[in-house]
């Protein structure tokens, strides 16, 4: 089918124009449509946040915005600009403000923890010079206030006024695997932050890509790893851009600390794991479920991979500036040992990942590759041109893919068009 | 205050120098030779340190990981082509408990790419405990903590 797209012809799930990954105007048009548009974007987990005046700096798009619990326990998020000057108000990645106020240096306009303005010094000026009108009011002038819900301790935020609830935005289907993950409250264990020279979309395609898993990641095969004998699972929200892949380990089969020693056997010189310790999973849900990959649009991925634990944050810094804040956790009852064997299974994930670092490649790969080539488009037919519910076995399928540009292209809707006729 | 020990602080410095040197020349191999078997590396962020977080990027607790993650790198990762340039600086000696000196240095990584440009890709400090044995330093722990929080593209050759 995509040798019968024209230079030119519009962008579809299953061929998209590549100056999506350039076009400044496109990336404008984003950070209304979808960051600020119709969306719920990630911002944090409650426990990151857990007493009151505790916050955390975030972004939705390449918006700052604060994170803050409020005296009453409440969880606030606002945009991180003085009303005065535009001024960056908080200036820390995190801590806690123990009297909930948040101070612009500027001209110490004060904020509280809900991001309303609170105090402006010499509003009625000195000795009687300066000051404000007397039909100054304090009430319009506050932060700009995101909509705050949460889901099982993932916090999300909106600028929209119209969308429906957190919980029907995600639907039933990202529910039930979210449920799955935070089945028992949580632990944060740390951060790291990747930063690629590549656009949102291809870091946001290659998470919901499960054909390039055992192609691009070479770790699992190069030690005669072999996972074919496992059960996998795909499954998108109804709006297409949400999904979720799963593996399990073959039921009542081996567990994975021997699939080394049995495949070595198999694949002749492929090199021998002398410490398998990093690869050993204890599976903590009944369902032997070992890699759990859900992309919930448009800026978070939600992760279990063994026994590793993380949210992966999408930040848009620019068309060719993605920014991927990993926050790893395990769950509040870990006794040492247990997260001692987490910080070992954390080898496998992240920028250092041994079975993930080549996602940071394959993104800057694909947007230097794609310099100079508007109106070409690209080919995404794998396991079909439609997107369904449901798909499987091991993911040979661009399934997800699709289900991405699908969601993506309705809520751009006239804004590609209205960007495509302001380059031409 | 006490008088460093001249030899000692020549152990660890020479210890340091040759270690920055086996990763630039890419001899990745000899690099897990730095340490003594049961020994924990790891590579993680400031942000996490100073708030007492443990998760780091690379955490191998014994020397065979070491070796899992040089044959990962010549066979299996795929990452940007690059040369690795440590600048070192000399050791501040923290403490000796018999055999095991704990000392710090900072270290500057700068990686040049295929495009030729020379970029200063990490920057943090070593807090090692290191043996000395036989006339010789070897690592028994190296935390790499790195304020170069924002990690560009991907960290594969360790730090």
């Amino acid at each position: 089918m995509n040798d019968m797209v024209s230079v030119g012809a519009p962008s579809l799930p299953t061929a998209v124009d590549y100056k999506v990954y350039h076009d400044t105007q496109i990336f404008a048009a984003e950070q209304r449509s979808v960051f600020k548009g119709r969306t719920w974007c990630y911002l944090g987990l409650e426990a990151e946040v857990p007493n009151a005046g505790d916050f955390r700096a975030t972004h939705v798009g390449e918006t700052p915005v604060v994170l803050v619990r409020g005296q009453e326990g409440k969880i606030h998020a606002w945009v991180n600009r003085c009303a005065h000057k535009g001024a960056t108000v908080c200036r820390s990645l995190r801590g806690n403000q123990a009297d909930g106020a948040f101070v612009c240096v500027y001209h110490q306009w004060a904020y509280d923890s809900e991001g309303t303005l609170v105090g402006v010094p010499f509003r009625r000026g000195l000795k009687g010079v300066g000051g404000y009108d007397k039909d100054f009011d304090p009430a319009n002038h506050s932060l700009e206030k995101l909509r705050v819900e949460s889901y099982k301790g993932m916090v999300f935020g909106t600028f929209s006024a119209e969308i429906e609830p957190l919980e029907d935005f995600l639907g039933p289907v990202m529910r039930k695997y979210i449920d799955r993950v935070f089945h028992r409250p949580i632990r944060v264990l740390g951060y790291s932050r990747q930063y690629m020279a590549g656009n949102w979309k291809l870091y946001s395609e290659n998470s919901r890509d499960s054909y390039h898993g055992a192609l691009l990641h070479l770790f699992y095969p190069t030690f005669g790893i072999y996972r074919q004998s496992q059960d996998s699972a795909g499954e998108l929200a109804e709006q297409g851009f949400h999904n979720v892949f799963t593996v399990s380990k073959p039921k009542g089969d081996i567990d994975y600390g021997s699939f080394g020693d049995e495949a070595n056997r198999e694949m002749q010189g492929a090199a021998k794991l002398q410490d398998g310790s990093l690869l050993q999973f204890r599976p903590e849900i009944e369902d032997d479920v070992g890699l759990h990959i859900q992309s919930l649009f448009p800026s978070v991925v939600l992760q279990q991979i063994q026994n590793t634990l993380a949210t992966r944050q999408i930040v848009t810094h620019g068309v060719d500036k993605t920014e991927l804040v990993w926050t790893y956790f395990g769950y509040a009852d870990d006794d040492e040992e247990t997260t001692r064997h987490r910080l070992r299974n954390l080898n496998l994930v992240g920028p250092s990942g041994l079975i993930s670092m080549e996602d940071g490649e394959a993104v800057e790969l694909c947007q230097q590759g794609t310099i100079g080539a508007e109106g070409k488009h690209s080919f995404i037919e794998m396991g079909g041109d439609d997107v369904r519910g449901y798909y499987a076995p091991m993911g040979m399928d661009e399934n997800a893919v699709r289900g991405f540009w699908k969601g993506y292209l309705s809520l751009m809707g006239d804004a590609l068009a209205v960007s495509a006729e302001a380059s031409a | 205050m006490t008088v460093v020990d001249p030899l000692l602080q020549g152990l660890v410095d020479s210890l340091n120098a040759a270690y920055g040197l086996c990763l630039d020349d890419g001899r990745l191999e000899e690099w897990p030779e730095f340490f003594v078997d049961d020994c924990l590396y790891q590579v993680i962020a400031r942000e996490n340190v100073d708030n007492g977080l443990p998760a780091a990027v690379m955490y191998c607790d014994s020397k065979g990981m070491l070796v899992d993650r040089v044959v990962a790198m010549r066979r299996a990762n795929v990452f940007p082509e690059h040369f690795s340039r440590h600048l070192i600086s000399r050791a501040v000696l923290t403490g000796i408990d018999g055999d095991t000196v704990s000392a710090e240095a900072s270290y500057a990584l700068l990686q040049t790419r295929n495009d030729g440009e020379t970029r200063i890709y990490n920057v943090g400090k070593y807090v090692d405990r290191l043996l000395i044995k036989d006339g010789a330093a070897k690592l028994v722990s190296r935390m790499c903590v790195y304020d170069t929080h924002r990690i560009a593209t991907l960290l594969a050759t360790p730090i």
